[in-house]
């Protein structure tokens, strides 16, 4: 028997109780999709495929830039000093991922408005032709381009490893203190960018070509996820109880209904008979891949924050 | 330079939570906040029991997670001691900190900075001792300079058997348990 | 005059909490606490010595007040009870002030008694409204039918009061409810009783056993100040508790007694010491009188019999007699303090105290010391009238050992209940919760529905308050001067409490509700000195010492003075016999046991658990849970339950569940602590939670009152103290 009692009743600060809520969980699925959209367009830019893929290239962009402001939105709401975010930006801490990301942040929104400026609207050239100017320039050279497609995929390969960095390099709760998190979320990133363009791609091509990379994206996403199980599982006794949360405790449900099952398996087996045409494409296996990706970051967060390194000195 | 640390006697310790208290008037620390607080181990089975009591806060760890791990450069290792402590006015409530911890020794000031235990830093550059343990009924708890071997500190961890919290994630505490 | 509700009058009670209570970080600076001193002291910091009270125990405090308010109170290194250190609550009794349940204006109840509706009235119209009932009763009923309870040194000005009105009925909950049955005990053996403080050497003892008395739980601050210095020096400390306290975790021996069976224990040790020759021959030869009975009685006991009465290993009864013996005479067996248990709770102390005479401990440094105090002449007061009919809690002294100046409570309550042997009319209440303190709410109730008049001085609206026919709000002790502080102890020593703040709104002090009473009352005789400081600078100057100096330092030390054998000290046993009594020929008299004897509790009823309490170091009693500070450490209590029993029950650790007692009783929900620290048969929670009064809204209900389930109580033949121990819980599921 061994009973460990402590008189905190602290909300704030007890192990299971909540740091992060669903505001960071939203920001690392965000920071992931971007990720991933950069990659996918910075690949496509870079190989110069821009013609079969005008989504990716030149649609996914603009969506990006949304969907990063609303990442850094969540990330704001989250803070308890929101008038504060500008203290970030005081500084350069190279002992944290946080202020790694602060940074690459920034760099994000350049690379992606320059991505944007590579084709604009006919409208938005007829009002400020200095656009089409600029435009002209960016795709007047293969270089350029290509350097273009390298940033991004640099920029985007760093924003998604960071969101796992992020969490892992937080030794204090042992769920995140596995070296696969960041190819975890890379991935997971990845397979829902893909998912997303699927969805908003209008050509049959394109949407064939990401359904295909999204079905090997999400084989490896399971693939990580096993071993980042098993590497728990191998690991000592603070790392087990920690595995157990997802494996048999309080959050294996949702994970392995939601996020295993919704959210990579059953979209897999969709895709993979929609590729080999034994079903029609629906939108529903990369909604369920997305919403795999969000539930993921949902329950990483939180498990994560209920495991803990146990205070018990007697053994 | 010193390293101030603090090495409490399990033995004497009756988690009266006097320490807690005093630390809340002294600091003003919010209600529903505490950056101090007991706690009861119990090992065995009725009646065959054995028992440790412990007074905890921030460590003032050696190897600090909190300090790497913030954005801002808010938290820092102070000049005076060692003493893990955060510039309020630098902090932007990340609460990297605050997950970076494995003793959940930090809290989000309700005023949106991270806080927690400062060893009394405004008493001790006075020679005060932390009002924690200048209260303590029971004499249990030690503070002084882990560097200096003439001190009551090291000179109990040199007789004593002792123990630190959660040795294993690598944070180096300051804050020795004798038993 | 306005006329309130109960919802009118929590709003009054919780203005300032409203204001507290706004978002952000609460201020413990008490806000707008307002310096009594001059305007100098405004700006800066600011010390001034005081005495606490937040328990009975006065240790000499220390407040600080920054720019002009309240901050922190520390212990006064001048104090032999403090040493400069004040216990958990002492530490948060800045919360007194800042408490937002605070009574704040005299109130007069409106709706039916415990309805807790009032109007607010002026201090003159409710003494006034006091006095003329006072008045019409004495002429009507005599004296004697008013009753006064008070607890504490701030009662001291209102007792006084009531003894020059004329009635002999003074009453403490701290004998028949507390500490009664161990000054008997210990008087009818070594003809002095134990006092408090304790005369107990905790500090130089090198063996000693704890029966119950959970030091480091119950944080009388000397004490615990006593046993970590014992600890350190490597005494070895015994606990005999059903539970497994937190002294147990630090007791080389822990005896996990079946409740109520301790006597055969005790007796047992005495068994085994005299069987071994491990007890002091010489004292007990010289000083000891009726041994040979007393070795005859305890002869039965031998460990083995005692194991099948208590549960304890016959071979760790006789290793923890041997290890008290080992060490005499620096062992002694701790007297314990609330020790109103079972009914047969003087004898049980006797039996303790015999076990100690064995150890020939007694005036020995590491056991028991003689306490010496400072002489302090009282007041020159006039003489009080005698009374004209005997006391009416104890008729025919039936309980012979009962106190004088505590009384029997309950005895009175019978009284008021029944109009035998004559009618009590009214009752004044100060500083006791009388509805948490005595057992069977009901029949408190029953009394004060018997009275004509109903008053008490509180500082927050308690539960006996709500019964109350007019409450008068005291400045709490930060906010006045009280009597002198006169402890006898280890050296001489006086102590003042003097005022560190003003009272926040219409509350007043003690001495000038008294001395505005005895205006009414045409007792201004009693009352000859025109302020406070008179009074006390009469009391210190007529013993030779100065106010001012008082004043400055809070303390002033006498001179030491032999405690001990050791230096020099002598013996004088002031029993009959002039010897320390193994038999008692003064209970042989009165047909009792001359020799303590064990008699087997009654077992709880099937499904049932024997219902144990306590204390928890953050709070007293029922009095600080509305306390802001002390509330946010422990903010209800919760019931300890054994593991096996709480899985029997299919529930879990932290669940809410209610307790109803053998009378059908049922508590106010309450959560389960499993844990492995208690016997099967019994459980335990800390005493004063789940208030009743709604006007304590930060604390109502909080957790389960075990006054509420003690129904049933075992007065102690000896001395008319009420055993509470004797109350069977079963738990009752919450869905
Ligand atoms: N923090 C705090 N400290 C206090 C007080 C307070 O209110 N708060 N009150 C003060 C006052 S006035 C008093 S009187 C003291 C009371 O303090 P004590 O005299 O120390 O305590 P009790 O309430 O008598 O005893 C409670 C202990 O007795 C055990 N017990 C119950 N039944 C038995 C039994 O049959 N045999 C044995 N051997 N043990 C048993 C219980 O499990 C529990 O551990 O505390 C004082 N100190
Ligand atoms: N069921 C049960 N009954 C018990 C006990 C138990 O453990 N369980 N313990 C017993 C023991 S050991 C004792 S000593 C008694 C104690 O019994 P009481 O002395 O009645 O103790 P409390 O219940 O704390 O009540 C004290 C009251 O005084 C008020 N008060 C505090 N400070 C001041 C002040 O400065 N001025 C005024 N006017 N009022 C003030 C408080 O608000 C509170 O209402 O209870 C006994 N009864
Ligand atoms: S004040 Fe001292 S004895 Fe009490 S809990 Fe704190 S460290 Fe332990
Ligand atoms: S205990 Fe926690 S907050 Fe304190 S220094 Fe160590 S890691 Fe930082
Ligand atoms: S909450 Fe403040 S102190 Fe903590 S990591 Fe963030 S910025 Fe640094
Ligand atoms: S050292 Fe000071 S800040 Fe730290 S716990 Fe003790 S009283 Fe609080
Ligand atoms: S024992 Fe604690 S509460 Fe009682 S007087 Fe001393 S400091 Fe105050
Ligand atoms: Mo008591």
């Amino acid at each position: 028997m061994h009973e460990l009692v402590n008189t905190r009743h602290n909300l704030q600060i007890d192990p299971h109780l909540h740091i992060w809520g669903w505001e960071i969980g939203v920001y690392l699925f965000l920071g992931g999709l971007v990720a991933g959209m950069m990659i996918i367009s910075g690949f496509f830019i870079f190989t110069g495929r821009t013609k079969n893929t005008k989504c990716s290239c030149f649609l996914i962009p603009i969506i990006a830039l949304i969907a990063i402001s609303l990442g850094m939105l969540s990330l704001f709401l989250d803070l308890e000093h929101k008038l504060y975010v500008w203290r970030m930006y005081l500084t350069f801490q190279w002992t944290s991922p946080m202020s790694w990301g602060a940074w690459i942040l920034l760099l994000v929104y350049p690379v992606l408005i320059v991505n944007v400026l590579l084709k604009l609207p006919e409208e938005l050239y007829g009002n400020f032709p200095h656009l089409r100017k600029i435009s002209e320039y960016l795709n007047s050279s293969h270089s350029i381009l290509q350097t273009i497609g390298m940033i991004s995929m640099i920029i985007g390969a760093s924003l998604g490893m960071y969101t796992g960095v992020l969490l892992s390099a937080l030794g204090a709760r042992p769920l995140w203190n596995s070296s696969m998190l960041w190819i975890l979320f890379l991935t997971s990133g990845l397979s829902s960018a893909a998912a997303f363009i699927h969805l908003v791609a209008r050509e049959e091509e394109e949407r064939r070509m990401l359904a295909k990379a999204d079905n090997s994206f999400l084989i490896f996403e399971f693939v990580v996820i096993m071993l980042l199980l098993v590497g728990f599982l191998t690991s000592d006794q603070v790392h087990i109880e920690a595995v157990k949360l997802l494996l048999s405790g309080e959050y294996s449900a949702i994970f392995w209904v939601f996020v295993v099952s919704l959210g990579i398996v059953i979209p897999l087996i969709i895709q993979l008979m929609a590729v080999n045409n034994k079903i029609r494409h629906t939108v529903i296996a990369p909604i369920m891949v997305m919403l795999g990706g969000l539930i993921l970051r949902f329950v990483i967060v939180s498990a994560g924050q209920a495991s803990h390194w146990s205070g018990q000195v007697f053994r | 330079m010193a390293r101030y640390g603090m090495v409490i006697d399990t033995k004497k310790c009756v988690g009266c939570m006097d320490c807690v208290v005093a630390c809340k008037v002294e600091n003003n620390v919010p209600e529903g906040y505490n950056r101090d607080w007991i706690s009861y181990e119990t090992a065995g089975k009725f009646p065959k029991l054995r028992q440790e009591i412990r007074s905890e806060r921030c460590n003032h760890c050696d190897n600090p997670p909190c300090v790497y791990c913030c954005p801002c450069g808010a938290s820092h290792i102070a000049e005076t001691g060692g003493v893990v402590l955060i510039h309020e006015d630098k902090c932007s409530g990340c609460k990297a900190c605050i997950a970076a911890c494995p003793y959940n020794a930090r809290f989000m000031h309700p005023e949106g900075y991270a806080a927690k235990c400062t060893f009394c830093i405004q008493r001790i550059e006075k020679g005060e001792l932390p009002a924690c343990i200048s209260v303590c009924p029971t004499y249990c708890m030690n503070f002084g300079d882990l560097d200096d071997p003439q001190s009551k500190v090291s000179q109990l961890l040199e007789i004593r058997k002792h123990h630190c919290l959660i040795p294993a994630a690598g944070t180096k505490p300051q804050i020795y348990y004798l038993t | 005059m306005k006329s309130v509700s109960r919802r009118k009058f929590l709003q009054i009670s919780s203005a300032t909490f409203a204001a507290a209570a706004t978002i952000g970080p609460v201020n413990y600076l008490s806000k707008g606490s307002k310096l009594i001193a001059d305007d100098k002291l405004q700006k800066g910091i600011h010390k001034i010595p005081t005495f606490c009270n937040l328990c009975f125990w006065k240790c000499g405090a220390i407040a600080t007040v920054k720019d002009g308010t309240l901050w922190k109170i520390e212990g006064n290194p001048l104090d032999p009870l403090s040493n400069g250190r004040l216990c958990p609550r002492g530490t948060g009794g800045v919360g007194a002030y800042s408490d937002p349940t605070r009574l704040k204006y005299p109130l007069i109840r409106t709706g039916s008694r415990g309805s807790e509706s009032w109007k607010i009235v002026t201090w003159d119209e409710a003494l006034g409204f006091i006095a003329d009932k006072l008045n019409k009763i004495k002429a009507e009923h005599g004296p004697e039918a008013v009753a006064f309870f008070a607890h504490g040194i701030g009662g001291n000005f209102m007792k006084h009061l009531f003894k020059a009105y004329g009635t002999p009925h003074i009453f403490a909950p701290s004998f028949a409810q507390c500490r009664g049955p161990r000054e008997v005990g210990f008087e009818l053996t070594f003809g002095d009783p134990i006092g408090s403080p304790e005369r107990t050497d905790i500090e130089n003892t090198k063996c000693m056993a704890l029966i119950g008395s959970h030091l480091g739980e119950n944080m009388h601050n000397s004490q615990v100040q006593e046993l970590s210095k014992a600890i350190e020096n490597g005494a070895s400390i015994i606990v005999v508790d059903p539970r497994f306290s937190i002294i147990a975790g630090k007791a080389k021996f822990y005896l996990p007694v079946k409740p109520g069976t301790d006597i055969a224990l005790l007796h047992a040790w005495a068994n085994v010491m005299i069987k071994e020759n491990l007890y002091d021959k010489d004292f007990v030869s010289n000083f000891g009188f009726g041994f040979e009975q007393f070795v005859a009685e305890v002869s039965q006991y031998t460990p083995e019999m005692a194991y099948t009465e208590t549960g304890i290993e016959p071979q760790v009864i006789v290793d923890s007699a041997r290890e008290l013996a080992r060490s005499k005479p620096a062992s002694f067996i701790h007297p314990g303090r609330h020790v109103t248990w079972y009914g047969d709770d003087a004898q049980r102390s006797r039996a303790i105290a015999l076990v100690n005479a064995l150890l020939g401990n007694w005036y020995h440094k590491g056991a028991f010391f003689k306490p010496v105090k400072m002489q302090v002449p009282p007041y020159p007061y006039p003489e009080y009238p005698e009374a004209s009919q005997p006391r009416a809690d104890n008729p025919d002294r039936i309980y012979n050992w009962a106190d004088e100046e505590e009384g029997l409570p309950t005895g009175i309550r019978d009284a008021t209940i029944t109009g035998k042997p004559y009618p009590i009319k009214s009752w004044v209440v100060y500083a006791t919760n009388l509805m948490n303190a005595l057992p069977n709410q009901e029949e408190t109730q029953k009394a004060i529905n018997n009275l004509d008049l109903m008053v008490t001085v509180d500082v927050i609206p308690s539960e006996i308050a709500g019964w109350s026919d007019v409450v008068l709000p005291e400045s709490t002790y930060l906010e006045r001067f009280d009597d002198l502080n006169i402890s006898p102890f280890k050296i001489p020593f006086v102590g003042i409490r003097q005022p560190i703040v003003s009272s926040p709104d219409d509350q007043k002090p003690n001495y000038w509700i008294a001395k505005k009473l005895s205006e009414k009352l045409g007792l201004t005789n009693y009352f000859p000195w025109n302020n406070i400081e008179d009074y006390l600078k009469t009391r210190i100057e007529s013993a030779g010492l100065s106010f001012a100096e008082l004043k400055e330092n809070g303390i002033i030390l006498g001179s030491k003075k032999p405690i001990y054998i050791e230096d020099g000290l002598e013996y004088n046993f002031k029993t009959p016999s002039g010897k320390v009594e193994f038999y008692s020929p003064q209970l042989a008299d009165k047909g009792l046991d001359p020799i303590p004897k064990y008699i087997k509790p009654d077992e709880p009823p099937a499904g049932f658990m024997r219902l144990l309490f306590g204390r928890v170091p953050v709070h007293t009693f029922g009095s600080t849970q509305s306390n802001p500070i002390l509330r946010d450490m422990i903010d209800e209590n919760e019931v300890w339950i054994n593991n096996d029993i709480v899985r029997q029950n299919g529930l879990n650790n932290g669940d809410y569940i209610r307790l109803r007692n053998q009378d059908g009783v049922v508590s106010n929900k309450v959560k389960v602590k499993a844990t492995e620290r208690i016997r099967t048969d019994c459980v335990y929670m800390a005493h004063g939670f789940g208030h009743q009064s709604k006007a304590l809204f930060n604390t109502y209900q909080k957790g389960a009152s075990d006054s509420q389930l003690v129904t049933r109580y075992k007065t102690d033949k000896l001395m008319g103290g009420t055993g509470m121990n004797v109350n069977f819980v079963t738990i009752v599921r919450e869905a």
